[in-house]
Order: structure tokens, then sequence, then C-alpha cells
């Protein structure tokens, strides 16, 4: 059986495409553009799924009210008038901004599985305005939990200045940025949870024990805090700490804010260029 | 608007000793003009999808060069994008997010405004019968509703060059020929260039101005639909006879016919050249001389026909894996990861 639709011969000339109409827009504003409707997107999927927030907003308060009070009688010990919360709210901060960002990827595979990634990449979107447009529901995210987390800090005593917190929470995103650019890059890299879910446990146990977030590294042995040197997120975790309590000391703060940079830098190269690759 | 040139694919699959080349697609030329709606054929696994991913800029050829659109696939890729629309065969929308809001944003990285997004997309949604559905979620969609999602994804921005692949797999009769309908339109009305992939031989023939068929990652025919079929020597026709002695007379009257036609019990089959032409004759005589039929079946070539005559092989044979060339490990390569799905 077959059936054969008539066929005209007339072509009229083609109508101009909605794409010419691009070039009048800079190369700067479309990249915000297209980063924006990617990070539009993001946050639409995620704001549908209330766990997602609740756990979100949850999570701050219950590391605040749960385990600081474990913490006290380790605070003490590094000297009188060292105030618990002002040392303990910038570890959680970076922690919260490590871990949550370190499991932004996932969802990247379930996406990828759908065919999603491809028909973005067949756009003509920046590579970089794809990653950049999620980055920012990862930092949106951690910056929300990071007003939580101060604000009910500063209710339960914490004393740092504003710019000290200004300071904290910018290199934490910074930081957090870096990890959720390495989190994705990994996904569409390894395009498979199971094969993921080890390799961020494997980063996460050194970062975990050598950067200081929730005992002092100064309390070890003077080997482990040699090595804890050679931890980047431990320098992060120092200048953000130092912020807190207004200590503007050059070399932490030179040392933390270069590796943010550092690390967020190399980290978003990574994820664009793995956006960029064929067979993504 | 389409120039390839020994385009070459290779993938390597598996790791350390267990590691093979999968040629997918070895050495493909193509030459699509504008205005022109290209049928591409070939059984599971030709290399299709990947010559596809080429000449969309998806996959970075292994070797050789295509120019889509006037711009270099490799050099010029964003240009490449703008310019062209690609419906893949894997899907493309997420399947918990709102099916409108996945067509708004897929427009708006096109650069299109907002209200177009919306404008077009409704208007698609319409046109391919997706009436009600623009907020419904892809996870609650038939399979053949969210195909035909993947298609507005395709065409919301208006291309001018269009590649579809097995844009009508899972959808019903009725719903395949509406989207036959649109793919004619897209040409005759918007003077649109269309590069199709498909299984059917009828689907090629009732859309494309050419078929290109495709077998193991090589060209193996370019011509029109009509051309290819005429290379088959001719209609399948089969006739079941009522009675066991009559056989013989419905067998010599379609041999007359035909030249030679086979015997299986009451059925007798021949390949008839223009058989629309030769059937009413054929039941006048077969009637004259107390033959009388069960029944009777034409079939116009398919694209099985035109395979074996071309190949060799049938389709299902085709559709055997290769066996990869292995350096004496047994094992089989097959690491999950690396295969894409397609
Ligand atoms: N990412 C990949 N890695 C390894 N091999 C691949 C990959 N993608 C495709 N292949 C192989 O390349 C060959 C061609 O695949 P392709 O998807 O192009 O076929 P196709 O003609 O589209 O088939 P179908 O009709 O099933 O869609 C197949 O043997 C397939 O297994
Ligand atoms: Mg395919």
């Amino acid at each position: 059986m077959t059936t054969t639709a008539p066929r005209p011969s007339s072509r009229p000339a083609r109508t101009p495409a909605a794409a010419e109409e691009l070039p009048q827009r800079g190369a700067v504003g479309r990249f915000w553009r297209e980063s924006f409707i990617v990070f539009r997107r993001q946050m639409r999927m995620n704001l549908r799924n209330p766990a997602w927030v609740i756990i979100g907003m949850l999570q701050p308060v219950l590391y605040l009210l749960l385990f600081g009070p474990l913490l006290e009688p380790v605070i003490a010990q590094l000297g009188p008038g060292i105030n618990q919360y002002t040392w303990f709210v910038p570890g959680m901060l970076v922690q919260l901004g490590i871990f949550g960002a370190f499991f932004a990827g996932f969802s990247l595979i379930g996406e990828w599985r759908e065919g999603v990634i491809e028909a973005e990449r067949v756009t003509p979107a920046s590579r970089t305005a794809l990653l950049v447009g999620r980055l920012g529901r990862d930092l949106l995210q951690l910056f929300v939990q990071a007003v939580i987390l101060v604000a009910l800090g500063t209710a339960l005593g914490m004393d740092a200045s504003v710019g000290g917190v200004v300071v904290g929470v910018l290199l934490t995103l910074l930081l957090g940025g870096a990890c959720a650019a390495a989190s994705n890059a990994l996904a569409l890299t390894t395009k498979s949870e199971d094969v993921m879910a080890p390799v961020i446990n494997l980063v996460m146990m050194p970062v975990l024990l050598l950067s200081g977030i929730l005992l002092p590294m100064t309390f070890g042995a003077a080997w482990l805090d040699r090595l804890a040197d050679f931890m980047p997120i431990r320098h992060v975790v120092d200048a953000v700490r130092g912020a807190f309590f207004g200590d503007f000391d050059l070399a932490t703060m030179g040392w933390g804010v270069g590796w943010s940079v550092v690390l967020f830098a190399l980290a978003l190269w990574w994820g664009t260029a793995v956006f960029r690759k064929e067979n993504a | 608007m389409i120039t390839a040139r020994g385009l070459v694919q290779t993938f390597r699959t598996g790791r350390g000793r267990a590691r093979t080349d999968v040629h997918a697609v070895r050495g493909v030329d193509l030459d699509v003009a504008e205005g022109e709606v290209v049928g591409f054929l070939g059984p599971n696994g030709a290399g299709k999808t990947t010559t596809l991913r080429m000449l969309t800029t998806l996959l970075r050829p292994t070797a050789g060069t295509a120019t889509v659109a006037g711009y270099d696939v490799a050099t010029q890729a964003v240009q490449v994008r703008r310019s062209i629309g690609y419906v893949s065969q894997a899907g493309s929308t997420y399947s918990g997010a709102f099916a409108g809001d996945e067509v708004i944003d897929h427009g708006m990285l096109y650069g299109m405004s907002h209200a177009d997004a919306v404008r077009r997309g409704q208007g698609l949604f319409d046109d391919l019968q997706l009436e009600g559905l623009w907020r419904r979620r892809p996870k609650s969609m038939s399979g053949g509703q969210k195909r035909r999602l993947d298609i507005v994804m395709g065409l919301v921005h208006e291309p001018s060059l269009v590649f579809l692949d097995e844009p009508t797999t899972g959808l019903d009769p009725q719903a395949r020929a509406n989207l036959w309908g649109h793919i004619s339109a897209l040409r005759d009305r918007k003077g649109a260039t269309v590069f199709l992939t498909t299984h059917y031989l009828d689907e090629a023939d009732a859309l494309a101005d050419r078929i290109v068929i495709i077998d193991r990652g090589e060209i193996v025919a370019s011509d029109t639909a009509d051309n290819l079929k005429a290379q088959v020597a001719g209609d399948l026709v089969v006739l079941e006879v009522a009675a066991d002695d009559q056989v013989a007379t419905a067998h010599e009257r379609l041999r007359v016919l035909a030249g030679r036609a086979e015997v299986d019990g009451r059925r007798v089959s021949a390949r008839v050249p223009r058989a629309g032409r030769a059937v009413p004759g054929l039941l006048r005589d077969l009637g004259s001389e107390g033959v009388s039929l069960d029944s009777i079946e034409v079939a116009r070539p398919t694209l099985d026909d035109v395979f074996l005559t071309l190949t060799g092989r049938s389709l299902r044979d085709a559709e055997q894996p290769e066996q990869p060339e292995q350096p004496g490990h047994p094992e089989q390569p097959g690491d999950p990861n690396d295969q894409e799905v397609a």
C-alpha cells in the first residue's frame, strides 16, 4: 500500500528564520540571556519539588541546632573568649557549600538520559551558558542556606561583623560554584549515578578530614596540620573563618581567595569543556 | 544545503584489552539541495543517527568534512546550529517539566522572544494535534504524544533546514499521516529543506524527493523512490486459489505474466511489473478458466525488497550485529556506560 501526498511544484522563497534576528544582540548580552533561560528552567523544576525546598532549608537549621551543642566543649579548648558560633558557622557554611554542590550533578544525569542535554547542545546557546545557568540554581540554593545559617547563628549569639560575613559568604559561593561545576562535569563524563557516587565519596573523605571544617586542624599532630596545608579547601575554610572573626590576615585571606578563584576557574573550564565535547 | 565528503565516525568502546573500534560511519558523501526533501533509509545500526549527529554538530567527525547551510560543521558550529532544527531519535524534554515550558525555553535558546515562542509553540501543538497538552508533563503523555512534542521542539524556531531522526516511530496511522502532511507543508509553504531518517519505504516514498540508503556505514543508493523500486522486478502478487486442482492453471497464468511464479500449497505468487495494470486482466482470465480465488494480495516493493536487491541481504540479516574485529580477546567489549542510547 502506498500513499503519495500531492507535491505542488511551486516553492515559495523561504521565510527568514528566527535565528537571523540574533546578531542584533551583543555576545555578552546573549550569554546572560541564555544563562538566565537555563537558570529559570532549572529553578522551575526544583521549586516544583517541595522536598527539595524543605530539605534545603532544614539542612542548615538542623546542623546548627543539633551539631552546634556537640562542639561547645571542643571550642572551649581553643582558648578563652572564642565565640563558638562564630567559629562553627563558617565551617557549616563551607560544608553546606561543598556537600550540596557536589550532589548537584546527579540531576544532570537524569536530564542527559532523557535527551535534554543533547537538545540544548543542538541550539546555538553558549556551552558555558548551559553550565552557568545550572550553577546559578546551585548558588541561589547555597545563598539562601547561607542566609538562614547566618541569621540563625546570629540569633544564637554569633558575633561577626557584617563585612566579615559578606566576604565569608562570597568565598563560600565561589567554592560552592567550583564544586557544582565540577559535579556537573563529572556527571556528564560518567553519565551514571553508580559511577559518580563512589567518586564523590572518594573526593569528599579527604576534604572532610583535612579541611578543618568541623574541628580545627591545629588540634591534631603537627604532621596532620602540614598535610592539611595541601588541601586547597582548608585554606578557604581558614579564610572564611578569618573573615567571620574580622581577622583579615593577608596570608590567610590571600591563600583562601586565591584558591577559591583558581578552583572556580578550573571547574568552570572543565564543565564548559564537557558540555562542548562531542558525544556528551 | 548539505554537502558532506568522506564523513567517518569511529567510536571507541571498552577499555584496556577489551577495547574495540566501532566503525559506525565509513565515508559518507551527501549532497542535498535547498528545498529538497531527502529520506535517509537503513536498517538498525546502519549509521543514520550517527551521520545526523555529525551534520548537526553534536558529534565531531573522525574524518571528512561537511558543510550545512553554507557553514562548516567543525569550524562554524554555532552558525550551523542557528540554521537548523533537529528532532532526535531519543527525545528532548524532561519528563517532569511542563511540555509548554520546555518548548518555550527551547525556542528562546534559539533567540526567539518569549511571545514568539509561545505563539509558534502553541500553533505547532494545534497542527500536530496536541491540543490541551501544553501544561501536561511528558511523563504523563502517551508515546506518540511525546514523539510529537519532540517534533514541536525541533520546529519551534522555524528552521529552514530540518533534520528528523525517525520522526514517526510510535505514531498511530492517523498521526503519522498528519505528520506527513505537516512535513510536506514545511517544504511547500516555507521552502524548508528536510532530511529525515526512516525504516519505512512507504514513508520515504510519500515524503521524499530522493531516497538515500545507508548500510553498514556506507551509502549504497541515492535515487528517487520510483527508480529504486524499478530496480526490484515489480510488485508482489499473491493468489490463494479455492481448490487444489486449480493451482496449476493459476501458476501458468501468473508465469505468463511475470516470467516465473512460485507455488506454496494453494498460494501462488510472482513479481509482476506494474501489477496495477496487469491484475484486472489476470482476474478476467482466471475467471474465464474457472479458477476461483480465496484472496488476492498486491504489494508494492518494500524497503526490504529494495534492500535485498541492492545489497543481496535482507533487512533482517543486515540487523545482525557485525562481529567486531577483536585481537584474540574473548570478552565482550560492552561497557554499557560507553554505549549511548541511540
Ligand atoms: N556512542 C556510541 N559509542 C559506540 N558505538 C556507537 C555509539 N553510537 C552508535 N554506535 C554504534 O554505531 C552504529 C551506528 O549507530 P546509529 O545509531 O548511527 O544507527 P542507526 O542507523 O541510527 O540505527 P537505528 O535505526 O537503530 O536508529 C551502531 O553499530 C551503534 O552500535
Ligand atoms: Mg538511529
